[in-house]
Order: structure tokens, then C-alpha cells, then sequence
């Protein structure tokens, strides 16, 4: 196997709970806790949750947006959580991330081309003269048209801006893009143009993506691999076909039976979790998934399931399995 | 099965500074008793301002209801006086909302706001409807009902709020409830249960449902007859297994092609080119025929009218219509 694009092994980030006038510490919300995962370049992990499953944390931290508390990060063989700001900074450009939201994402006060344009000159990447040129062919590879570049951002609609958060990862040309639900603000006709967009993209870019998604079905449908992550830690990783068709871990099972699917009258069995994802500040003991889990047994209340490779490359955290 | 609400030819405008919007133009449908019907679209296509029509909650000066009838068990929403409107709100239709957390007050206690309507509406004193409202959260699947019944709405998560809202909307057995994008803000675990619940109340207590949502699979798992809208107008409607299994209009087949179902892998995803329209720039003509792939001369220029078809689904297109408009 060739090199990884990107390693991160035994990751952590805990976040302190303060209390009180003086902010003592009195615990800590595990957001992270002991994530591993590899990408190779050109691939596509997606890591999948719910609100609170600590997936977009794992973003943030792989870009060490935040410090991470534990844990190692590699970008193509150097640890990012070690490297000096310098160091980082020129790194950078070769890491991307795409947020959810593409509204709150662009200054309202800066035209679409500068935006695209200026991290490009903020990293010395090219001259000023060389960078509208950069930045249409960008806009023209995101599908968007030469006139937009001297619009704000408020003259375009969620599709479209999103497309600008495209266009200005983009014009880096970067190894890894790591994008944080991208098409979940989206109705769902611009969500499959921006979904083929990505596929676009990368089959004649060649980067990899981290694609972190709560939606399955996006999911499956743009990424090889695949993460299942609950309060914090991964549950179950797998290829894309061994997941959607052998599902191992019971949390798995039960995310993939809850997405509704758009067939009428249509028959299926339905494993239904009671009750609500508990608090990280406070996850419960052993198999932190128990609580929900309709086949716990007395082991995983007490022991914390190790996770492991169940064959093939197929890893899952389950006592049962 | 009888029909409980009946609306015709219901328009609501909103004057903004760059002029007159029709976020619902001309749209008319029927809910049957005990039947759930769902309104789809996608965001600015009117479906919400559709519900708010029917409750009466389209608020001057911004906005109103420009013209239509509204029939709800024989009596004209529309036209009624607010004191009666009052006393059919909450009661007869009940209605939740996509946020739970800004539907409820965050200062009054969970168990004084759902005591609130069965004293309003059902004459209940203090202390009976702090009992039913105790019977109601345990209702909607929540464990330590006293304990709930006194916190906050800030301590509670937003599928439990969520449960609330329904236990409010339950409480007056109403013969409608309005719900608009009730799962959306929601994870799909959470969003499963809240589905099932709702189809459960919906079969023990023979109420409708008008359900609002822009997830096709939600329709899917919920419906009995769809209405699609786009641009503020009904496109196409019908049974949800024949509009799922034949769809006629192209906006319909292109959303049904357009959503990545699991399971069902394709090398690429189908994509309705374009956008939505600005509402402000609506010209007579299929408001559709720029993101259509089987645009003839005809859907530029005139309005393609809502007509049955063969199998009772009913579209809007001129695909549709006879030979001779096509010259």
C-alpha cells in the first residue's frame, strides 16, 4: 500500500466542565476519545453520527483547529499537533475544510472573487495579477459562471454559495479536504448536484476527502470507507459495501433501519433505540452504547469493548459480535 | 371517507420592499378524515406558509391571506371571527413546529404549558389537567413524568421537547394536526421514534394529519396522499404508492431521482439542473419550464393547470394536456 495521506491514531480531545466563580475544573466532556482512522490519498472516509457523537470535533482536531489532548495526527508522515505555527502555515494549504453552513461561512462584505482569491495570495501562491485568472477557472470548476466574481455573497442562493466554499478550498489544490456536512443545509435537488459536484472534483483532482455527515445515505454514496462514531468513539469502520450490507455493531444496525427510505408501503424491520443519546459530560459505563442497546447483556455494563478487527478489515467495538 | 378540510383557491402574499410575493398561489386540496397527507417541497416552494394560512397565523401588515376558502368540518376558517378561531386553534387543530425549543416558553414550566390548553379549551381546573398533562407526557414515552412536568424546557433534549410539543398537540384530541417539518432538526434514531409515535396516535385516536416535510423518504413512511408544490403552486397529487411508482410531473420524477437512497448506490446522482425562481420575477408560464427537461414552447409563455389524469393523480404540466396546445 502506498503511503497514507493522513494517519491519526489514538486521537483524543477532552474538553474541561468549569464550574463556579474561580472556573475550577470539575470534569471533562470526552469529544474525541481514542479515534483512529487512516485515509489514503485519493480516497473518501466518511465518518458518520449523530448530534453529539464528537464527528465534527474530529475535523477541527485532525486540522488542529483545536489542540488535541492526546493522540497523533500525520499529514503525509509529519505529526501536525507538532509542528510550529510556521511550519503549520505552510502546510495549510494543502488541508481544506468545507463547513455546513456556506451562509455564515463568507464575509458579507467581500466580494466572491476575493474571498476565493485570498488565500491564495495570503500564502504567496501566486501574484496578484495571476489570481483572477485562478479564481475563474475555480468558479468554472465548481460550476459557477465568470459574472459571479465580482458579487457578494447575499446575491446567491444556499447551492451556489456553497459552491463558493467549494471554489475557494479548491483553488489551493489541496491533498485532503476535510468537509463538515456539507449538503445538510441543501434541498435535496441542489444537494445531488453539489454530492456530484464532489465526485467531480475529486475524480479529476485526485484529493482525498474526510467527508463527516449524519446522513447516510450521502454517505454511501460518496465514500469507500467508512466511520460509525457514538459519544465520542468509533463503533464500527468499514468498506463502504461491507457496512450498508453487513452491518456488525448494533448501533450501526439501528442507523442504517432509521433512515427512512423513499418507497411507500414498504416492509422492513426496524430496530427502534429508546431514549436519547446520553450526555458526554457523563457517558455511561463500560459499552457507552448500552444504555440504547436493545441486545446489552450484564458484560457491557462492566467492560469497555475493545476495538477490533473482526476480519477483512472490518473493525467494530461489540462484545457480541 | 368524509372530507374534514377542504381548501380552495388559497393565495397568501407578502408585501416586501422589492414588491409583492405569492408564496401560495391558487393551491387547493382535501384532507379526509383520518388520513395523512403530506405537502412537499423543497424550502420557498410555500408549504409552511400553507399551514400558517390554515391556522391563521399569517400576520398583517407583511402578510396575508389574499383569497381562497378554507372549509374545516363545515365551517370557513377564513372568514371567521378571531374569538371562534380561537377556540378551534389548539383545540380542533393542533399544529407543531420544526424547533421545539423556540415553540416552547423557555421561562413556564413543562407541565404549566401543556396544562394551559385543557384549561383554556377543556374547562379543566388546576389540578385535573395537572394530572392529564402527567398522563400525557407518559403518553409520548417519557420516563419520570412528575420530575418532567417541573423542569424547564432548557434541560431537556430536542427529541424530548419535540415529545412535548405533541403531548400539547394531543391533549385536546384534535381532529387535525398540522405538522411542519416535525423531524427535521432532529437525528434519524430520534427521528424514527417521534415518526412512530405519531403513527400511533394517528391510528388509536382517528385524528388526520397534514404532514409538512421535504424529505421524501419521511413521505414515503407516512403519507396516504402527497401534494407536491413548487413555486408557491401544486404541481402534482395523488396516492403516495402511485405517485412514488408513477410520477408524472417532471419536478416530481426529477426530486424522486435526485435523493441517494441507502441501499441503492449509483455512480452518479440525477440532478435537476437550475435553481428555484425568484418569487418576485414569476412570469405566466410553468414556473418549472427552465429546470425542465421536457420544456415545449407552451409551458414558457401560459400556466399549466392542476388536472385529474388517468389513475386519479393529478398534474400540472402541459405534457399532460391536449394535442392541440402544443402548436
Amino acid at each position: 500500500m502506498s503511503e497514507a495521506l493522513l494517519e491519526v491514531n489514538h486521537l483524543k480531545k477532552y474538553f474541561p466542565v468549569t464550574e463556579g466563580l474561580l472556573n475550577r475544573t470539575v470534569g471533562q466532556v470526552k469529544a474525541v476519545d481514542d479515534i483512529s482512522l487512516t485515509l489514503q490519498p485519493g480516497e473518501t472516509f466518511g465518518l458518520v453520527g449523530e448530534s453529539g457523537s464528537g464527528k465534527s470535533t474530529v475535523g477541527r482536531t485532525i486540522l488542529r483547529l483545536t489542540e488535541k489532548t492526546a493522540g497523533e495526527v500525520k499529514f503525509k508522515g509529519q505529526d501536525i499537533h507538532s509542528l510550529s505555527s510556521v511550519e503549520l502555515r505552510l502546510l495549510r494549504p494543502q488541508m481544506q475544510l468545507i463547513f455546513q453552513d456556506p451562509y455564515s461561512a463568507l464575509n458579507p462584505r467581500v466580494r466572491v472573487g476575493d474571498a476565493i482569491g485570498e488565500a491564495l495570495l495570503d500564502h504567496g501562491l501566486c501574484s496578484r495579477h495571476e489570481v483572477r485568472e485562478l479564481v475563474l477557472e475555480s468558479l468554472d470548476a465548481c460550476g459557477l459562471s465568470a459574472y459571479h466574481i465580482d458579487r457578494f455573497p447575499h446575491e446567491f442562493s444556499g447551492g451556489q454559495r456553497q459552491r463558493i466554499g467549494i471554489a475557494r478550498a479548491l483553488i489551493l489544490n489541496p491533498d485532503l479536504i476535510i468537509a463538515d456536512e456539507p449538503v445538510s443545509a441543501l434541498d435535496v435537488s441542489i444537494q445531488a448536484q453539489i454530492i456530484n459536484l464532489f465526485s467531480k472534483l475529486q475524480r479529476s483532482k485526485g484529493m482525498a476527502y474526510l467527508f463527516i455527515s449524519h446522513d447516510l445515505s450521502v454517505v454511501e454514496h460518496l465514500c469507500s470507507r467508512i466511520g460509525v462514531m457514538y459519544l465520542g468513539s468509533m463503533v464500527e469502520t468499514a468498506s463502504r459495501d461491507e457496512l450498508f450490507h453487513s452491518p456488525l455493531h448494533p448501533y450501526t444496525k439501528a442507523l442504517l433501519s432509521a433512515v427512512p427510505v423513499p418507497i411507500p408501503r414498504l416492509k422492513r424491520e426496524r430496530i427502534v433505540l429508546k431514549g436519547d443519546i446520553p450526555s458526554p459530560a457523563n457517558p455511561p459505563s463500560g459499552c457507552k452504547f448500552h444504555t440504547r442497546c436493545p441486545f446489552a447483556v450484564e458484560v457491557c455494563k462492566a467492560q469497555t469493548p475493545v476495538f477490533r478487527d473482526a476480519g477483512g478489515g472490518h473493525f467494530v467495538a461489540c462484545h457480541l459480535v | 371517507m368524509k372530507h374534514l378540510m377542504n381548501i380552495e383557491g388559497l393565495s397568501t402574499v407578502f408585501y416586501t420592499e422589492e414588491g409583492k410575493v405569492a408564496a401560495v398561489d391558487h393551491v387547493s386540496f382535501q384532507v379526509r378524515e383520518g388520513e395523512t397527507v403530506c405537502i412537499v417541497g423543497e424550502s420557498g416552494c410555500g408549504k409552511s406558509v400553507t399551514a400558517m394560512s390554515i391556522m391563521g397565523l399569517v400576520e398583517a401588515p407583511g402578510g396575508k391571506v389574499a383569497g381562497g376558502k378554507i372549509d374545516f368540518a363545515g365551517e370557513d376558517l377564513l372568514g371567521m371571527d378571531p374569538n371562534t378561531l380561537r377556540a378551534i386553534r389548539g383545540n380542533e387543530i393542533a399544529m407543531i413546529f420544526q424547533e421545539p425549543m423556540s415553540s416552547l416558553n423557555p421561562v413556564m414550566k413543562i407541565g404549566e404549558q401543556i396544562m394551559e390548553p385543557l384549561m383554556v379549551h377543556l374547562k379543566l381546573n388546576k389540578k385535573q389537567a395537572r394530572l392529564r398533562a402527567i398522563e400525557l407526557i407518559t403518553q409520548v414515552g417519557i420516563a419520570r413524568p412528575d420530575q418532567i412536568a417541573d423542569s424547564y424546557p432548557h434541560e431537556l433534549s430536542g427529541g424530548m421537547l419535540q415529545r412535548i410539543m405533541i403531548a400539547i398537540a394531543i391533549s385536546c384530541n384534535p381532529k387535525l394536526l398540522i405538522a411542519d417539518e416535525p423531524t427535521t432538526a432532529l437525528d434519524v434514531t430520534i427521528q424514527a421514534q417521534i415518526l412512530d409515535m405519531l403513527r400511533e396516535f394517528k391510528a388509536s385516536g382517528g385524528m388526520s394529519i397534514l404532514l409538512i416535510t421535504h424529505d421524501l423518504g419521511v413521505v414515503a413512511e407516512m403519507a396516504d396522499y402527497v401534494i407536491v408544490m413548487y413555486s408557491g403552486k401544486v404541481v402534482e397529487e395523488g396516492g403516495v404508492v402511485e405517485l412514488f411508482n408513477n410520477p408524472k410531473h417532471p419536478y416530481t420524477k426529477g426530486l424522486l431521482k435526485s435523493k441517494p437512497v441507502v441501499g441503492q448506490r449509483l455512480e452518479e446522482l440525477y440532478s435537476i439542473p437550475g435553481q428555484v425562481p425568484n418569487p418576485l420575477e414569476l412570469e405566466p408560464s410553468c414556473y418549472f419550464h427552465d429546470r425542465c427537461e421536457q420544456c415545449l414552447p407552451v409551458c414558457r409563455s401560459r400556466q399549466p393547470q392542476l388536472k385529474e389524469l388517468d389513475g386519479g393523480q393529478k398534474a400540472a404540466c402541459w405534457l399532460y394536456e391536449e394535442a392541440e396546445v402544443h402548436v
